[in-house]
Formats: structure tokens, C-alpha cells, sequence
């Protein structure tokens, strides 16, 4: 084969994989600016007749063809829930990561495979004991009780992620600060903590993603507006007598946007966490 | 006692550190572990709270080991991770070989690349379940408007149609991290030792296979290791797209615990259930931590 045939092979194998990648999710984004008329018609119209902006103003309440769905009050418990999780999963993880990086201590090993293992468990697993303990504790179907659930699963990925970026800066440097005057919090907060930031800043994206995308647990621990998140809200749209099509392709897009942009802003440190914390031993 | 003491003595400042994440852990995952691996041995009902105390033995094991539908849901699950992995791998593999070759628009594609990765599991069923349904799904539409089919295909109700359909929608979600990190392999590599087996006559198979190769499988196992800590997320796309069904034909072990424990409301027996799912995750993922712990120690002997 001449370079020039391969060339051309190349770029025709790349455009059908990209547009496999794309386009189940283009065609989502189109179908939230359809009426359900549209997309139910038989046989089928492939170009958009009319874009309406009618989906999404029915989810949130308003408009003619209301949703009996709180679309606004899953996004508000998501974001809650969300935000705090990663917030408080990160400031422990960090923690963590840091003692795992820094010092030796008995049974180092062992803790640090055991609270790996413990992010293997299958969420529905998990959700059965957490479904009874929170029913009892009275914190089920409450904001509470999930962030501290997503708290916990995302702790272990954390600690792996920044004991990796952690161990990346030489211990030299904080040492240096200590003998030029600063106190060992100064020189984690002024040294340490700047050049560890992409890794710390990848952990708290991945745990912001798992937390905005996690549906087994809380699908069980969770039951009203009080504290139902945005995916498991999604399934009330398959308990009506029909699918609402187009509302569930509007609610889709809600949910996507936010994890889109904030992986985007992020997406370079997000490779460099991802592989600095595993490869370089 | 004073020993104990001293150690912690000593120790104090990384024992602090980590004693935030090991409490919590302890309290969300390990007690209720321990609580639920209690319940596995009991008769407990959900609709009958005093049930938690009836201690029946080894019983649950024995009927869930003894039942056939478990083992159809097993032997699927196993079946299902078995496919899905390998063909992650090796579409992953091509991938970031093709990205790699790229010189023009490779930033771009990288980003397109990593779009499948933020998709939560119960939007890519969504996703799969609108695109592969019979009346107004695209795919059908679309082969019938070229002629390829008059009859819709029954993509989600036919028995290995639907596995099918479900395992693309999880091969589509989890392709990317494996392109990802091993594309991430591929710009780490040095490229010497390949410049050097060319000029020794090496053909590009051979170059390929014994240097390209090892210098990814830590980046491949990374990539496993990664996915193995949450391939039970795949519940999320079967729930959202068959619900298991119809009449059990897409159960997986995760989806008929889901419904033993909440619809059946036998949670003792699910418990049970879930010990067997539990065990199945730790050795997925303990197989490939140990690969990449082996791969590393490999790679640092260069």
C-alpha cells in the first residue's frame, strides 16, 4: 500500500469511530429540541421540522404540557449532595494520600490495600446493609445519609490519586521550608499543596463525576424530593403509563451539561492523575 | 498494652492523618458489611422486621448455591465481563494506535475521545435504550429507511440481541479510559529502543510486539485494574435498558440481587447473593492489581 492510500484509510477508520462515539449522544442532545409528536412519527423525519426549547420548560414546570416530574428539585439534591461529598471526600482523601506518601507507619501496606478493596464493592451490594442500618438510623431518603455514603466511595480512589502526586514531590522541599522558618503546615500549605494541585484537582473531579453519576445506591436510599438525585429521577419517567421521549432527552441533557464542562475545563490533569498515580511506582 | 501505646505514640501524626478515611470506611462500608454478611445467615424478610433474628444457619447459601436461575445469572455476569474487557482492550488498543498515527486534529480527538467517560451508566442505557427501540429507535429507523430490514429488529427482547445491545452500550462507555491511558503509554514511551530494531531490520509486527507491547501493560493493566473497581456499574445500564428482563432473559448477578433483596423483599437471601457479587469484584480487581504490581516491577528493571 502506498503511504498516500494509507492515509486516506486512516482518516475514513477515524471519522466512523468518531462518529460511533458521537453520535448517540448528539442524537439525545437533538431529540430534547423535538416534540414527542416528531419522533414518534412513523415513518420516520430525519430533519428537524421545528426546534423548540418546549422540553425543557416542561420539566422544570412550566409551559403548557407540565411534567408531573420535580425535575428542579433532583437537580438541587444532585448538586448538594454532589458538592459536598467531593469536598469533604477530597479534604480527607488528601489527608490520607499525604500520611500514605510521607511517612512509614505498621501495617501501611495492609491499610492501603484494604481501603482499596473496599472500593470494590458493588454498589447494589453495599446498597442492601445501608438500605436496613439507614432506615433505622432514620437517615434514609435524606441529603444526609447519601453524602455520607458518596463521602465514603470515593475516599479510597482519592487517597490512591494523591499519595501518586504527593509522592511526585521530593521530600527535600519540605524540609527546606522547615529550616528557613516555616512550621510543617506552612510548608504543606505553601510548598507541598501548589505542586501537588492537578492531582488533587483530578481526584475532586473524579469524585465529583461519580457522585453526580451514581445511580445503584442511591436508587435504593433515596425515595422523595427530600434527596432523589438526577439519575435516579430519570427512571420516573419509565413508571408512566408512556415515555415521555423528548422530556427524557431534555432531562438527559441536564444532566450531562455540568459533567461535560467541568471535564473539559479539567481534562489535562485529568490524564496526567490518572496515569502519574499509577505507573510511576 | 504499654507497647501498643508507644507504637501509637510514635506514629501519631500519620495515624491522624489517616484516621478520618479509615473511620468513615469503617462505618460505611466495613460494619455494614459485616451486618449484611450476619443478615446472609438469617430468615429476614423486609416485611417482617423480627425476622432479623432468626438465625437459620448456612441456609441461604445452600438454596442460592442450589438454584438454577442463580446460576444462569452468574454464568451470564461472567460471560458478559469476559467479552466486554477483552473487546474494551482491543478497541482501546486500536484506538490510541490510530490517535497516535494522527499528527493533525490528535487534541481534538483526544477530547472526542474522552466524551464517552462522562456519561453516567444510567444515561449511556437511556442512551441505548432510545437508540435500539423497535418503533422509534435510530438504528431501526434507520436500517428500514435503507432497506435493510422491513420488520423492526427486537434488539432489546431478544435474548442475545438484548446482551448484545447492552454489552455495546457498555463496550461504548468504557472503551475510552482504556484509549485513554494507553495513549497516554504510547506519548511516555522512549523512542530509541524502536529507532534502534528498525535499523537492526525489525518489521513493524515485530517492533510492535516485543516493544510496544510490554512498555503498554502497565498502562493496560492500570486501565483494567480501574475498570474492574466498578464493572458492577453495568447494573445501571441493564436496569435503565431491560430491567433484567424480558422474563429474566438479560439478568445479571447484580440486577437479580436488586430483586430478591426489594421486589422479592428476601433480604437475607440477597445478602447471601451479594457476598458471591462482593467476592467475584475483589478477585477481578486483586488479578489485575497483581498484574500491575509484576508489570512495574518489569518495567523498573530497564
Amino acid at each position: 500500500m502506498s503511504t498516500r492510500t494509507k492515509n486516506i484509510l486512516t482518516w475514513i477508520v477515524t471519522f466512523v469511530i468518531m462518529l460511533i462515539i458521537c453520535l448517540p449522544g448528539l442524537w439525545i442532545i437533538l431529540s430534547a429540541f423535538r416534540t414527542n409528536g416528531e419522533i414518534l412519527t412513523k415513518p420516520a423525519i430525519w430533519i428537524p421540522q421545528n426546534l423548540t426549547l418546549d422540553n425543557f420548560r416542561a420539566i422544570f414546570g412550566y409551559g403548557e404540557n407540565v411534567v408531573g416530574i420535580p425535575v428542579a428539585s433532583y437537580f438541587r439534591n444532585s448538586l448538594v449532595i454532589s458538592v459536598t461529598s467531593t469536598f469533604v471526600a477530597v479534604l480527607i482523601g488528601m489527608t490520607g494520600g499525604y500520611a500514605f506518601a510521607r511517612y512509614t507507619f505498621p501495617g501501611k501496606a495492609a491499610t492501603f490495600l484494604w481501603l482499596m478493596l473496599s472500593r470494590t464493592v458493588p454498589g447494589i451490594a453495599l446498597s442492601l446493609p445501608l438500605f436496613i442500618i439507614w432506615s433505622r438510623m432514620g437517615i434514609i431518603d435524606t441529603q444526609f445519609g447519601v453524602i455520607l455514603v458518596y463521602t465514603a466511595i470515593n475516599v479510597p480512589f482519592t487517597i490512591w490519586l494523591t499519595e501518586g502526586f504527593f509522592r511526585q514531590v521530593p521530600r527535600d522541599l519540605n524540609e527546606a521550608a522547615q529550616i528557613d522558618g516555616c512550621t510543617p503546615w506552612q510548608a504543606f500549605w505553601k510548598i507541598e499543596f501548589p505542586l501537588a494541585k492537578s492531582g488533587i484537582a483530578s481526584a475532586g473531579i473524579f469524585a465529583f463525576l461519580t457522585s453526580w453519576n451514581e445511580y445503584a445506591l442511591a436508587s435504593q436510599l433515596t425515595r422523595s424530593t427530600d434527596s432523589k438525585t438526577l439519575p435516579v429521577g430519570l427512571m420516573d419517567f419509565t413508571a408512566q403509563f408512556t415515555i415521555d421521549w423528548a422530556g427524557m432527552c431534555a432531562m438527559a441533557v441536564i444532566i450531562i451539561v455540568p459533567a461535560l464542562i467541568l471535564t473539559f475545563l479539567v481534562q489535562k490533569h485529568l490524564i496526567a492523575g490518572l496515569t502519574f498515580g499509577g505507573v510511576k511506582g | 498494652m504499654t507497647r501498643l501505646r508507644r507504637t501509637i505514640r510514635d506514629n501519631a501524626v500519620p495515624l491522624a492523618l489517616i484516621s478520618p478515611a479509615i473511620l468513615i470506611i469503617l462505618m460505611v462500608v466495613l460494619l455494614p458489611l459485616i451486618f449484611s454478611f450476619y443478615t446472609s445467615f438469617t430468615n429476614y424478610r423486609l416485611i417482617r422486621p423480627d425476622s432479623l433474628w432468626q438465625w437459620i444457619g448456612t441456609r441461604n447459601y445452600e438454596r442460592v448455591l442450589g438454584d438454577w436461575d442463580f446460576w444462569v445469572a452468574f454464568g451470564r455476569t461472567v460471560l458478559f465481563l469476559t467479552v466486554v474487557l477483552n473487546l474494551e482492550l482491543l478497541f482501546g488498543l486500536g484506538l490510541a494506535l490510530l490517535v497516535n498515527r494522527i499528527t493533525w486534529g490528535q487534541r481534538t480527538m483526544r477530547t472526542i475521545m474522552m466524551f464517552p467517560m462522562m456519561f453516567s451508566p444510567i444515561l449511556v442505557g437511556f442512551q441505548f435504550k432510545y437508540l435500539f427501540n423497535d418503533t422509534i429507535g435510530l438504528v431501526n429507523n434507520g436500517l428500514q429507511a435503507l432497506g435493510l430490514t422491513r420488520e423492526a429488529i427486537p434488539f432489546l427482547v431478544d435474548r442475545w440481541l438484548a446482551f448484545f445491545s447492552i454489552a455495546f452500550a457498555e463496550i461504548w462507555m468504557s472503551t475510552s479510559i482504556f484509549a485513554i491511558l494507553i495513549l497516554a503509554g504510547l506519548f511516555a514511551m522512549p523512542k530509541d529502543p524502536i529507532e534502534a530494531a528498525k535499523v537492526d531490520g525489525c518489521s513493524n509486527w515485530q517492533v510492535f510486539r516485543h516493544i510496544t507491547l510490554p512498555f503498554l501493560m502497565p498502562f493496560i493493566y492500570i486501565a483494567m485494574t480501574i475498570r474492574s473497581l466498578d464493572v458492577a456499574r453495568a447494573y445501571d445500564i441493564v436496569d435503565v435498558m431491560t430491567g433484567g428482563g424480558p422474563a429474566g432473559r438479560t439478568e445479571l448477578l447484580w440486577t437479580l440481587i436488586a430483586r430478591t433483596a426489594y421486589d422479592d423483599a428476601r433480604m437475607g437471601r440477597a445478602n447471601a447473593m451479594a457476598y458471591v457479587s462482593i467476592l467475584l469484584s475483589i478477585f477481578f480487581t486483586w488479578f489485575f492489581f497483581r498484574k500491575l504490581m509484576a508489570a512495574r516491577k518489569h518495567l523498573g528493571a530497564f
